[in-house]
């Protein structure tokens, strides 16, 4: 019995498209890439785009508003970005007119040391790469080496495919991407993982972007021992340390957000706790900010218990000199302030 | 002869994009997809060979139509289909669920009659292609 090819009483044409699937030896994109190229409508070569109008539709604004309320300093990085939203508007412009159309590739590195916004910024990434319609959901997977690398032989491929495809329409940020690659040992799984990463980044770039992130100096020579991903990235963005003003402000911004203030004298304490801090070793930047104004809250609450007095709005919400004081980076230190160390423990 | 199996059968084979959407609007409903195949299309065979796990936590369609093209890879001339499950209490039941390939020739099935006591007939359906074993139907000339 032959399959009949058209159903009884419908208007389906005997040679049909079928299920676009690729059968062996039959070229996949054959019936449906002319169908796609018919549908974008192109403008005469006379017609005028408003770019500023293309922006504001896109709301890309709110995304650069909300990187710069969110993040304090990081100017190098946030050019950047503009640099690269002004690039893919313009190529949506190009697209209209039907010039060449070659999907930029989009793969970014981003470097720095820890607590510099590196989570935050790929974040903001994802919201406007979507906006611009360069990812259809525009969602985050962060994943690091534990996420992709499986325990035995054959792990690996199943583990990296599964995140590939959460990640799929969205960005794939992949934190300490260095430790996917172990020089030390040959056989390790990472390997696998990084050339299924490879394929993916190259044969699927519209489907989701990949964002590393690390130290800069553990990610040069991630990729030097990798040429092939570091040709495949091409931005690499380095999110600079913050200078003491920026962490002041930093400070100043997640308190006001969590509803305390400083008093006059906190202040001032506070940026020499900033200082002295910056100093020491395992300083995380943003993240050691956010620390040391968890534990003065903490240090602020049990203050309030002991005195045990009623207390009023003004007690709550403001954190004193004492609440930072009291911590170890003011005891360690031997600068002389003498008259503070009766306060450290 | 055409199996009418799931959602969408009576309808011309989708094409890659369409099923894109459909496994979209799954996803949006928050229905995990699975992909299956068979060589045993019997409409009383209800339980297809698992192409890997279901595929939860996935929010966009690429990664799925990704896995259907695995499963078209490997399994050429199978039937594939693709079901979409609501887990949701109350329902916890296939929701949607459609056929994403056939293979080029569908031989289609016979009606096999049975001589039961009292000179009655019992009807059945016997599918063609399961003349041969397991493995080898759907093979096209010259594929061994």
């Amino acid at each position: 019995m032959t399959p009949p090819d058209r159903l009884p009483g419908s208007k389906i044409p005997a040679t049909r498209v079928g299920f676009g699937m690729a059968r062996p030896g039959s070229n996949a994109a054959g019936p449906q890439a002319p169908e796609e190229a018919e549908e974008k409508e192109t403008l005469p070569p006379d017609a005028r785009i408003d770019l500023a109008k293309e922006r504001a539709e896109t709301g890309i604004d709110d995304v650069f508003n909300a990187l710069d309320s969110e993040l304090v300093g990081l100017a190098p990085v946030k050019n950047r970005i503009r640099e690269i939203a002004a690039l893919l508007l313009v190529d949506r412009a190009r697209a209209q007119f039907g010039l060449s159309t070659s999907r930029p590739n989009l793969h970014m590195c981003f470097t720095g040391s820890p607590g510099t916004g590196k989570t935050t910024v790929a974040m903001r990434m994802a919201d406007l790469l979507y906006r611009l319609g360069y990812l259809r959901r525009g969602h985050l997977i962060s994943v690091t080496r534990d996420d992709l690398v499986g325990q035995y032989v054959g792990h690996t491929a199943p583990k990296t495919k599964e995140v590939l495809k959460r990640a799929m329409g969205g960005v794939l940020f992949i934190d300490e991407a260095y430790y996917l690659y172990r020089e030390d040992n040959e056989r390790d799984y990472g390997q696998e993982s990084i050339e299924i990463l490879l394929q993916v980044m190259e044969n699927q770039r519209e489907d989701l972007v990949v964002i590393l992130a690390g130290y800069k100096d553990r990610m040069d020579a991630f990729f030097v021992s990798n040429p092939g991903m570091g040709s495949r990235i091409a931005h690499h963005i380095d999110f600079p340390d913050y200078t003491l003003q920026e962490l002041d402000d930093i400070g100043k911004l997640m308190i006001r957000a969590e509803g305390y203030k400083f008093s006059p004298d906190a202040e001032k304490t506070f940026r020499e706790y900033l200082n002295r801090r910056m100093k020491q070793p395992r300083f995380a930047n943003a993240r050691s900010v956010r620390n040391a104004i968890e534990r003065a809250r903490l240090r602020h609450a049990s203050r309030l218990m002991e005195a045990d007095k009623p207390v009023g709005k003004e007690e709550l919400t403001t954190l004193s000199s004492e609440d930072f004081l009291s911590s170890r980076v003011f005891a360690n230190s031997d600068s002389a302030r003498t008259s503070d160390d009766s306060l450290t423990e | 002869m055409r199996i009418t199996q799931g959602t969408f059968s009576f309808l011309p084979d989708l094409t890659d994009e369409e099923i894109t959407k459909q496994i979209q609007y799954a996803l949006d409903n928050g229905w995990p997809c699975s992909v299956e195949f068979t060589d045993d299309p019997h409409p009383r065979n209800t339980y297809w060979e698992m192409w890997g796990l279901p595929m939860f936590d996935l929010t966009d369609a690429a990664g799925v139509l990704a896995e259907v093209n695995e499963c078209r890879k490997a399994k050429p001339e199978h039937y594939i289909r693709l079901n979409a499950y609501n887990a949701n209490y109350g329902k916890q039941t296939v929701a949607l669920s459609f056929i994403v390939q056939r293979p080029s020739e569908e031989p289609g099935f016979r009606v096999e009659r049975q001589e039961w006591h009292d000179r009655a007939i019992r009807y059945t359906l016997h599918p063609y292609a399961a003349d041969k074993p397991h493995g080898q139907r759907y093979q096209q000339n010259g594929q061994q």
